[in-house]
């Protein structure tokens, strides 16, 4: 039997508010739109109690496809996803720099 | 949890063959031994899964007083068309959805030829018959003609507009 | 164009009302994510990348200029100011809230709109040849049986959990332009010996993971029996689709596994033993159909127009747009113009709302207040006259919009890809963008002449990479997007699936691994042989070598 995948550390919490879509992020003062606030869980436990709050924020019906992702923080300190897919999630499309989060939180 | 189109009912079929029962609902395997042992009873019932093909079905029709068709889940469809055919071979008795339908089904089943669905306890908890019972009454008509006697057709309210338009034409 | 009468109307209304309950059961808990999933699918409501998708419906893909103008609406109010037109002549909305999504509908229901069955496993909006009713090598307009087939398989009680996704595409024409060889049915009205009017159908054709092209399930089915016989052909899939792997799920999977010849036998046991359709009257709802389709009243004019022809001669800029964006009417005098959505450097299929209300006001001056939306992510106005050409030329170009480059290199087929789509796994739009830029300038497009390039950013296909002439697929190679070039696929009546010419490459050789392909052919072409001729008759070798030699002069 193989062990479930586990995320590679440091890692955020990002999921879809159920309600309006767009992406928010698990922050130590709940859920925020702004990638800049996610919490970043260095150590396995945190990132188990992130998940978990992934799980209950789903049962409340306040998001949804909650998970882990990888990161490495850029020169000031701010989390960058490891894999292209979740960059583009975390700032928008690439051909409208006008849109989606880098448009809103640089 | 057993409802139809006029809400919950109480269920009369037992899956558990005894002796005095008078309804009974056996697997398919089981069909032609439990006829034979029960001659005249009006109260047997067969439960099929979605793969069940109607050609097994049809030297019996006349014998069964309902038949339950298995939904491994919601979103697997073939139920409905098990339905259909065995109305078009000309089954009368109860048709029976049985497994985790979404109330938002209950108006395709109903159209599909079935009178009644029985839920498994967790999906009843969550969905209350009047919630059934409101998404039965969703659409004032739909395209297809079907088996629903409550279930209008579209077209056959457009001609039937026609020809009153045209009755009424004639008469003035 | 179609009309709903009350019955249309109120069937629209209920199903906004219907959409209602299930968001407000989403958020009560009454229905599960995995139970609404489906639902909100089945009303076009995607979950993407950065926010909800909203797919709208445009039946055949024609709008009136009533309707794109409330798409212009929806675009501004609930969106951020544009939409996507998609290969299968749908619009959609990248930004909706899925707490808005209720009212969008109300909006579109006002317009006769309805974003019903545009996705999820159920048959989807049928799509059409864009120009019928307007092309000459028509049977017959496709529209109303089209119409038929849209009010047939809308929430039809049986089919509406199918094994997987079912695509109708239609034509009445002999050239096809609606890729019906490339859907899960695809209809062509014929006539057969005795003169009357019928209709061929081809099953199993789908791209997606497993290419393949449609066969004939039946080469005539009488008007009248359509609907009986598309409910044969239903029942089968949806008792005999494969529902244990989705990827195996297609009706063309089936067709494959048990041969067309089983297939067709089994629907026609089906068919002999159908007591008649789920729709009744047929004949005489189609002909009550067809009568909204009726043509214009077209002014007589003569076939050439001294004006226009002068205007050619005069402009060199407006004669190469009339070359590449007309397409000849039946009617003396009138032209069907395309409007190209591929201006260099912008994303393939995106109108702005501005755009949107200006061709809708072009359409309602010259064209009768129709727009059609074409699988190529272009529009069209099908009924203009010669006379006013130019006029809308002009006024095309102020808004962007006069591109003049319609079956040229730079009319790439695009999905929206990784920019935005939660399903793909490389981007597709900056690869559009970054080809369309290499090959900007207009005299050698021209020269070049016809050439399909189709991008999709995953497996899926939305982009028809197959069946473009070049194809290029976007995949995820150790960490990286990577893209896989395919040569030869063709989405006509000559429909075929291209073949892959190497491994992946980045990005960034893109262009030139294009540049190459181009290359052989302009060496190799004989007089008037156009990019895929020559690709026939050369055979994969020579671009095959060219490629190969790109990567490795690249590497």
């Amino acid at each position: 039997m193989s062990a479930p995948k586990q995320t590679p550390l440091p890692a955020i919490l990002l999921a879809n508010h159920l309600l309006d879509g767009d992406v928010v992020f698990f922050t130590p003062n709940g859920w925020s739109r702004d990638p800049r606030e996610a919490l970043v869980a260095e150590d396995r436990a945190t990132a188990e109690a992130l998940e978990a709050e992934g799980v209950a924020a789903f049962k409340r019906q306040e998001v949804v496809d909650a998970y882990l992702v990888d990161i490495t923080r850029d020169s000031h300190g701010l989390p960058v996803p490891n894999h292209f897919r979740e960059r583009f999630k975390v700032r928008g499309p690439s051909n409208r720099p006008d849109l989606g989060k880098q448009a809103e939180f640089v | 949890m057993l409802l139809d189109r006029d809400g919950l009912k109480a269920d009369l079929y037992r899956r558990t063959v005894g002796h005095n029962e008078s309804h009974v609902l056996v697997p398919l395997a089981d069909i032609e031994a439990t006829l034979a042992a029960r001659a005249g009873n009006r109260g047997i019932g067969v439960e099929v899964a979605n793969t069940t093909k109607v050609a097994d079905l049809a030297p019996h029709l006349d014998s069964l007083a309902l038949i339950a068709i298995a939904f491994p889940s919601f979103s697997d469809g073939r139920g409905f068309s098990i339905a259909k055919s065995l109305r078009n071979a000309g089954f009368r008795g109860t048709l029976r959805a049985v497994g985790p339908l979404i109330a938002d089904q209950f108006a395709y089943a109903l159209a599909c030829g079935f009178d009644e669905v029985e839920l498994p306890a967790e999906s009843a908890a969550r969905q209350p018959i009047e919630i059934w019972l409101a998404a039965a009454r969703a659409f004032r008509a739909t395209y297809q003609r079907n088996h629903n006697p409550a279930g209008a057709s579209i077209l056959d309210r457009r001609w039937a507009a026609k020809l009153g338009a045209a009755k009424l034409g004639a008469a003035e | 164009m179609y009309r709903y009468d009350e019955f249309d109307e109120a069937f629209v209304r209920d199903r906004v009302a219907q959409f209602r309950t299930q968001v407000e059961r989403r958020l009560s808990g009454a229905l599960t994510d995995d139970e609404f999933k489906p639902l909100r699918l089945k009303n076009g409501v995607y979950l993407q990348l950065h926010a909800y998708m909203l797919r709208i419906a445009v039946p055949y893909g024609t709008l009136s200029s009533r309707q794109l103008r409330q798409l212009a609406l929806i675009g501004e109010k609930y969106d951020r100011g544009y939409g996507h037109f998609t290969t299968r002549q749908n619009l959609q909305f990248n930004w909706p809230k899925l707490r808005d999504v209720p009212e969008i509908l109300d909006l579109l229901a006002d317009v006769e709109m309805h974003c019903i069955q545009t996705s999820g496993n159920c048959i989807r909006n049928v799509t059409a040849d864009q120009f019928a009713g307007v092309a000459a090598d028509e049977v017959e307009d496709p529209r109303p049986v089209a119409e038929l087939i849209r009010q047939w398989s809308s929430l039809h009680p049986e089919f509406d959990y199918l094994p997987r996704k079912f695509k109708i595409a239609v034509t009445g024409a002999q050239h096809d332009r609606a890729a019906i060889l490339a859907h899960d049915i695809g209809l062509r009205v014929v006539m057969n010996a005795a003169g009357e009017i019928g209709y061929e159908l081809m099953v199993g054709g789908g791209l997606g993971r497993t290419p393949m092209i449609g066969k004939v399930v039946r080469e005539f089915v009488p008007k009248d029996q359509l609907l009986t016989y598309l409910e044969a052909l239903m029942r089968v899939y949806n008792l005999e689709g494969r529902r244990d792997n989705k990827y195996k799920a297609r009706v063309k999977i089936l067709v494959h596994e048990i041969g067309i010849e089983e297939f067709r036998a089994r629907v026609e046991a089906e068919f002999a033993m159908l007591d008649g359709p789920s729709i009744p009257a047929d004949t005489e709802e189609l002909a009550r159909i067809t009568a909204y389709f009726a043509p214009p009243a077209y002014e007589k004019l003569p076939a050439i127009i001294p004006a226009f022809e002068a205007a050619k001669r005069a402009n060199p800029a407006f004669a190469a747009w009339v070359e590449s964006n007309t397409f000849p009417h039946r009617a003396p005098g009138y032209t069907a113009l395309t409007i190209s959505l591929k201006p260099i450097g912008k994303a393939p299929g995106d109108a702005t709302s501005e755009q949107m209300r200006v061709v809708a006001d072009l359409a309602e001056r010259y064209s009768h207040a129709e727009i059609r939306v074409t699988h190529h992510q272009n529009l069209v106005l099908p009924h203009v006259k010669q006379a006013d050409i130019f006029a809308l030329w002009q006024a095309l170009g102020e808004a962007g919009l006069a591109e003049a480059n319609v079956g040229l290199i730079t009319d790439i087929i695009s999905c929206p890809g990784l920019d935005y789509c939660a399903l793909a796994t490389a981007r597709s739009i900056p690869i559009a963008q970054s080809l369309q830029k290499r090959f900007a300038d207009l005299s050698r497009q021209r020269d070049i002449g016809p050439l399909n390039v189709k991008i999709s950013g995953c497996i899926n296909a939305c982009g028809h990479h197959h069946v473009g002439h070049i194809g290029i697929l976007g995949l995820e190679k150790r960490g990286e997007e990577s893209y896989q070039i395919t040569l030869g696929g063709d989405a006509t009546e000559n429909a075929a699936i291209g073949e892959i010419l190497g491994p992946g490459i980045v990005a960034e050789e893109v262009p030139a691994a294009i540049e190459r392909l181009v290359g052989v052919y302009l060496a190799h072409r004989k007089d008037g042989e156009t990019f895929i001729e020559a690709v026939r008759r050369l055979g994969l070798a020579p671009f095959k070598a060219a490629f190969l030699q790109e990567a490795a002069d690249a590497a």
